[in-house]
């Protein structure tokens, strides 16, 4: 996300002007009809731009294009609720003595505070957790269901499927939309939303192939809201800053992770002048933001790991110690098998490989990693590395019977040739 | 220079599950083709037809006959429309050969017969 609107690409309207819009209407209704109708809020917004579709290419973009919208999804949402109520005065039984919308004085404009609780809805425990990603990107992104589904390399019906179950779950528990009333649950609350943003991001951000392009847009998504939340008074802690950290940092690197053939570049491969140093001064500001608390969250630790290698002028030049230090703090925090595996990197580079091979003993057997293909991948490396030719080679043949995108099996195929050669070579 | 009127006909059957992205693209290129029109001093105006609905009159001897239309009855009708200056029919087709509107229907182009200019 800039922050200045940029106009030129798109014609008169600043990029992701809909999207956008789409996201602060669907909490704008939300907050106006009840989360029981964030259905019809959806609808209408859909509605208002599709119509929006059909005129503007003829009349031209109006002066205010928001302000166009929302009046068209307001009087949808306004016909379709009066229909609702005659409806219902026919059908007395029907009438849950819900109280008139009054039409007038209905939009007073506070996006923000709008996005935030629709943000913490979204996000609400009580919502599956597979679903919680997906309804995020839709009702407060304004991600289409396809580019959802493209994102995160699903189909689109199942995509569709979590959200509608999000929105089931929602009318049937009566999610309210309000923010936490006190600041502990407020806290326990805020976890969630920070852990899908997570999430979020790391769908957007992993290797696999799909969309480029809506990948990295999931991943920007990500960082705004995070922004949005590191923003508001009710919501500003140092986690969110640290969150915000790591993720700006990492997503410095979004462009340089793929070289020309499409293949995924590993950290030590990357061209570091293709990073993007405006997201690292943003990802340091925010992490000299994080310091200072008591807290010490996953995020801290993580960022900081983001942050020594943004930092670091080479590969080679990378502080190592600092780098293992910092994982062995996070799986204190959090044991994770793949924090393990790239804590083994940092043990190779500093120790040697046979070092490197020693600490993933520990995760070698994990079921978690079962299907890792990354794992035999590094593996085979450290093998490499030590001379040994038909162990290196037999990792390589293992990680290539696990799932990885067409270009990295092309890679690692290459790797594994260029071993037999060799061999046949001696 | 004369003025040409491009009726732009469509199916109107897009889906109404469209991405809030998407739609912003397709407004952006329309925007982008009249933009281009009006720096050369070419573009006049557009108008929409309301979609969904229209009625067809017909004298059918001495009664009038109102009927639903055209949805109903062609596969393409039309959308709305534009109007251009050209110097003739081989330029309204240069200016309209990029219009983002092929890429959803047919467009006919008309040259409007001013009043008593006799062509």
């Amino acid at each position: 996300m800039s922050s200045a609107p940029v106009t030129d690409e798109t014609h008169g309207l600043v990029d992701h002007l809909f999207r956008r819009k789409a996201g602060e209407m669907v909490a704008a209704l939300t907050r106006l009809f009840g989360p029981e109708r964030i259905e019809l809020a959806e609808e209408v917004v859909q509605e208002a731009m599709v119509s929006a579709l059909g005129s503007w290419p003829f009349h031209g973009i109006p002066e205010n294009p928001g302000g166009w919208l929302l009046a068209v999804a307001k009087n949808r949402a306004l016909d379709r609720l009066r229909r609702e109520s005659a409806f219902r005065r026919k059908v007395p039984l029907l009438d849950r003595g819900e109280r008139e919308v009054p039409a007038a004085a209905l939009f007073e404009w506070e996006p923000r505070d709008d996005q935030l609780r629709m943000m913490f809805i979204c996000c609400h425990p009580e919502i599956p957790t597979e679903s919680r990603v997906a309804l995020t990107l839709r009702a407060v992104g304004g991600f289409s269901v396809e580019e959802i589904a493209r994102a995160l390399l699903a189909r689109a019906e199942a995509v569709a499927q979590r959200i509608v179950r999000a929105k089931r779950t929602i009318r049937e528990r009566k999610l309210p939309l309000e923010m936490p009333a006190t600041r502990a649950l407020l806290d326990e609350r805020l976890d969630s939303v920070l852990e899908v943003l997570y999430l979020m991001f790391n769908e957007g951000y992993t290797a696999g192939g799909g969309d480029d392009l809506v990948r990295e847009e999931v991943c920007l998504e990500a960082i705004r809201l995070g922004e949005l939340l590191a923003s508001s008074p009710a919501t500003r802690r140092r986690r969110v800053h640290a969150l915000l950290a790591l993720l700006l940092l990492q997503s410095s690197r979004f462009r340089a992770r793929r070289n020309e053939d499409g293949r995924m570049l590993v950290l030590s491969e990357q061209d570091r002048g293709r990073w993007d140093r405006e997201r690292i001064a943003r990802g340091f500001h925010h992490f000299e933001e994080s310091i200072g608390g008591r807290e010490l969250s996953r995020f801290h630790v993580e960022a900081a790991i983001a942050a020594v290698h943004a930092g670091a002028e080479s590969f080679e030049r990378t502080d190592w110690r600092r780098v293992i230090e910092l994982y062995d703090e996070l799986l204190a925090i959090r044991p994770s098998p793949i924090a393990a595996l790239n804590r083994s990197v940092a043990v190779a580079k500093l120790e040697g490989a046979k070092a490197g091979l020693d600490a993933l003993e520990s995760v070698a057997n994990d079921p978690r990693l079962r299907d890792y293909a990354l794992l035999p991948a590094l593996q085979g490396d450290y093998w490499l590395e030590l001379g040994d030719r038909p162990r290196a080679a037999a990792a390589f043949e293992r990680a290539l019977t696990m799932p990885m995108s067409s270009p990295e099996k092309d890679f690692l195929r290459e790797k594994l040739e260029r071993l037999r050669r060799e061999r046949r070579d001696e | 220079m004369a003025k040409f009127m491009l009726i732009l006909r469509d199916s109107g059957d897009f889906d109404p599950g469209i991405g809030a992205e998407e739609i912003q693209k397709i407004i952006a290129r329309y925007q982008k083709w009249r933009a281009g029109l009006e720096a050369k001093g070419k573009v006049a105006d557009g108008q929409k037809l309301s979609d969904g609905e229209g009625r067809i009159v017909r004298r059918d001897g001495r009664s009038l006959a109102v009927s639903d239309g055209p949805f109903a009855e062609s596969k393409e009708v039309v959308g709305g429309y534009f109007t251009l200056l050209a110097a003739d029919y081989d330029e309204a087709v240069e200016l309209s050969k990029d219009c983002p509107h092929l890429d959803f229907g047919s467009i006919e182009i008309r040259k409007i017969d001013e009043l008593g200019s006799g062509d």
